[in-house]
């Protein structure tokens, strides 16, 4: 049977109805599948020698950047940690572009001078993928306060992991975000693991919500196994930026399958607990929502296919780029 | 031509920008209802509005930061450490997103941001709030640093700064806030990048910037009367560094003395010294020397300050000496 926990009903009201909804639920599973097939296929490059660097994988974590940012509109501002190659193909940046730029190629997304862990697409508002833990926030929190002080009705995203909720920059984000009512989402996707130290060493509450208690804050916590009641839990703080400029704290409960980097053999966990969390894992919880909706194995299958190929064309994309040219050392250091 | 004190020029500069330009903003610790800790920023809250002057708590890093993610969207900011010894807290918003953005991003995102505030020692405040912050955010690419010693320049920077596309920091300084000087009317720019020839002279070459020039200044004038003219260059601009008129200087001098009140070790004094050394190696008649402040934390009595901070009669006694080289 269908596990059911906290999967919205499909809509009874008509025949249209359920098929937007279903159509929906299809785009958000395409997107969640690129980018664990594109992250499969980086983690194989990696060990192949063809991209260097740090690779921090978001596997398992899909639902929660997918449901995220379909809740978005181009209006709105996404900046996230190195831990970035999610949220920027969720934002619809290209496989191509994002291979490349692992590959550090002239046609990545950041012309080959930011890695894996600095995607950057000013054309869709990605903001960028920062690798000093927490130093973003602050960012995210100037570029709300931009949407407010022209009077524009953008709203900004920020993702951060539970290990960066101890830093002080983390909380004098908040801490402004909350007495000028800046349009801002903190999202904190808790994966339970600060790189390989659980969250009961290194956190003196479970619940991180409560961060933002002490700033008057709003906050919502959830769990982020079924990619629509995170887009819901979403709209709604999205809608509070929006429409009352107010900031909300989410935590976003979720799992990596993978180690923190590549470079992680993950041994602070038994293959217990990972085998238990893919039990509820979001791709395929969605294939079989969108099976009880009507979709067919076939259906599917060819997804996974037109998935596969796009994400073989964006390897096959990296590796005949060109490299960045020298040029660009210096040049790109100033305006 | 009109006299005003440098607070006076910034204040000026600021409030030209803010009426020029709505993406111009102030932010920082006590620039509006306090009325600015140095009144820098006196009187720019009711003229421009809460929303343009704004209070910041105490909270260096988080207001820092929000300023670069306002730059790297399209306004403004223009913020304001109470002094640059509070910077610190701020030194990976610095470091690790102004400088970087637009190079980590392959060029899509600038960060036009000033950072501004009194650099170095005041009176007998103590060690933690006693340092010279240049060697720090000289060291990085994607900074621009400039250091004004005079009220004109004091404008004419800060206004450039303010239009430029790239973070610029602005070490002002207390002691100086209150120095009157000539700044003239209407519109008066300073381009980042360019230094200033402050006095001519043949025998020697005096290579200084900010609160270093007074000094240098009045060692010179004394030198003087007794027949020995030596040049000052005041740099203005610490990152670019436009040693060229300096260069030239010590081309026709042969001796160079650089005067820097910061720490010596790696200082910015160190990297003028390479240029000219390098430069002017043919014209050289004796080593390129340094006046520092000295090599320790700043003391706070009264007598132990003084014999750390460079002054006119401690640049004397070594232009006296590089002279009898």
């Amino acid at each position: 049977m269908l596990p059911r926990r906290g999967a919205p009903e499909a809509p009874q009201r008509g025949a249209k109805a359920v098929h937007e909804h279903t159509a929906l639920l299809r785009e958000l599973h395409r997107t969640m599948l690129l980018i664990r097939r594109f992250e499969e296929a980086a983690a194989k490059a990696y060990s192949q020698g063809r991209i260097g660097g740090f690779l921090h994988l978001y596997i398992g974590q899909e639902a929660s950047a997918v449901g995220a940012l379909s809740a978005l509109g181009p209006e709105d501002y996404i900046v996230g940690t190195y831990r970035d190659h999610g949220l920027a193909l969720a934002r619809g940046m290209s496989a191509r572009a994002c291979m490349a730029e692992l590959y550090g190629k002239a046609t990545g997304c950041s012309r080959g001078m930011g890695g894996s862990m600095h995607f950057f697409d000013a054309s869709r508002k990605m903001m960028g993928g920062y690798g000093i833990v927490g130093g973003h926030v602050p960012l995210a929190a100037g570029m709300a306060f931009a949407s407010k002080y022209r009077k524009e009705k953008g709203v900004t995203l920020c993702f951060l992991g539970e290990g960066a909720v101890s830093i002080g920059d983390f909380h004098e984000a908040l801490s402004l975000a909350a007495l000028w009512h800046l349009p801002l989402v903190v999202v904190v996707e808790n994966n339970e693991y600060a790189m390989g130290t659980p969250l009961e060493r290194t956190l003196s509450v479970a619940d991180v919500s409560l961060k933002a208690l002490a700033y008057g804050m709003a906050r919502d916590r959830f769990r982020a196994d079924d990619v629509l009641t995170v887009r819901e839990h979403f709209q709604t703080a999205v809608q509070r930026a929006r429409e009352e400029s107010l900031p909300t704290l989410l935590e976003v409960q979720t799992y990596r399958y993978r180690g923190h980097s590549m470079s992680d053999p993950g041994k602070y966990r038994t293959a217990e607990e990972v085998e238990a969390r893919k039990r509820n894992d979001c791709v395929h919880r969605a294939e079989l929502v969108l099976q009880e909706w009507g979709v067919t194995e076939e259906e599917l299958q060819a997804v996974g296919r037109s998935v596969e190929a796009e994400v073989e064309d964006a390897v096959r994309f990296a590796e005949e780029s060109p490299e960045p040219s020298e040029e660009l050392i210096e040049a790109l250091t100033y305006a | 031509m009109r006299e005003l004190r440098i607070r006076e020029a910034l204040r000026e500069a600021l409030a030209e920008e803010l009426e020029r330009d709505e993406r111009v903003f102030l932010i920082g610790e006590e620039v509006g209802h306090y009325q600015g800790a140095y009144k820098v920023t006196e009187g720019l809250l009711a003229r421009f509005g809460a929303a343009r002057v704004i209070d910041a708590p105490i909270a260096e890093a988080g207001f820092a930061g929000l300023a670069i993610g306002a730059a790297m969207v399209g306004l403004r900011p223009v913020v304001e450490f109470m002094t640059w010894n509070f910077s610190a807290v701020a030194f990976d918003q610095i470091l690790n997103n102004a400088a970087k953005v637009r190079q980590m991003s392959g060029g899509q995102f600038t960060c036009p941001v000033v950072f501004r505030g009194p650099n170095g020692a005041a009176k007998q405040v103590g060690a933690q709030h006693s340092q010279c912050f240049e060697a720090f955010y000289t060291h990085i690419p994607g900074l621009k640093v400039v250091c004004p010693a005079t009220a004109a320049d004091a404008k004419g920077l800060l206004k450039s700064a303010i239009r430029d596309d790239n973070p610029v920091l602005i070490l002002e300084d207390e002691r100086l806030y209150g120095v009157k000087g000539p700044v003239p009317d209407g519109e008066h720019l300073v381009p980042l990048g360019v230094s200033r020839v402050a006095r001519e002279g043949e025998r020697a070459t005096v290579v200084t910037w900010g609160k270093g020039v007074a000094p240098a200044l009045q060692a010179c004038e004394r030198l003087a009367a007794e027949g020995t003219q030596c040049a000052v260059v005041d740099l203005r601009s610490l990152r670019p560094l436009d040693h060229g008129p300096a260069a030239e200087s010590v081309q026709r001098t042969g001796r160079a003395l650089v005067v820097h009140e910061a720490w010596p070790y790696g200082g910015v004094g160190a990297e003028v010294v390479d240029r000219l050394q390098r430069e002017c190696f043919g014209a050289l008649q004796a080593p390129v020397l340094r006046v520092t402040g000295r090599d320790a934390s700043m003391p706070y009595n009264k007598t132990l300050e003084d014999l750390v901070v460079p002054s006119a009669d401690t640049v004397l006694r070594a232009l006296r000496a590089l002279l009898a080289y």
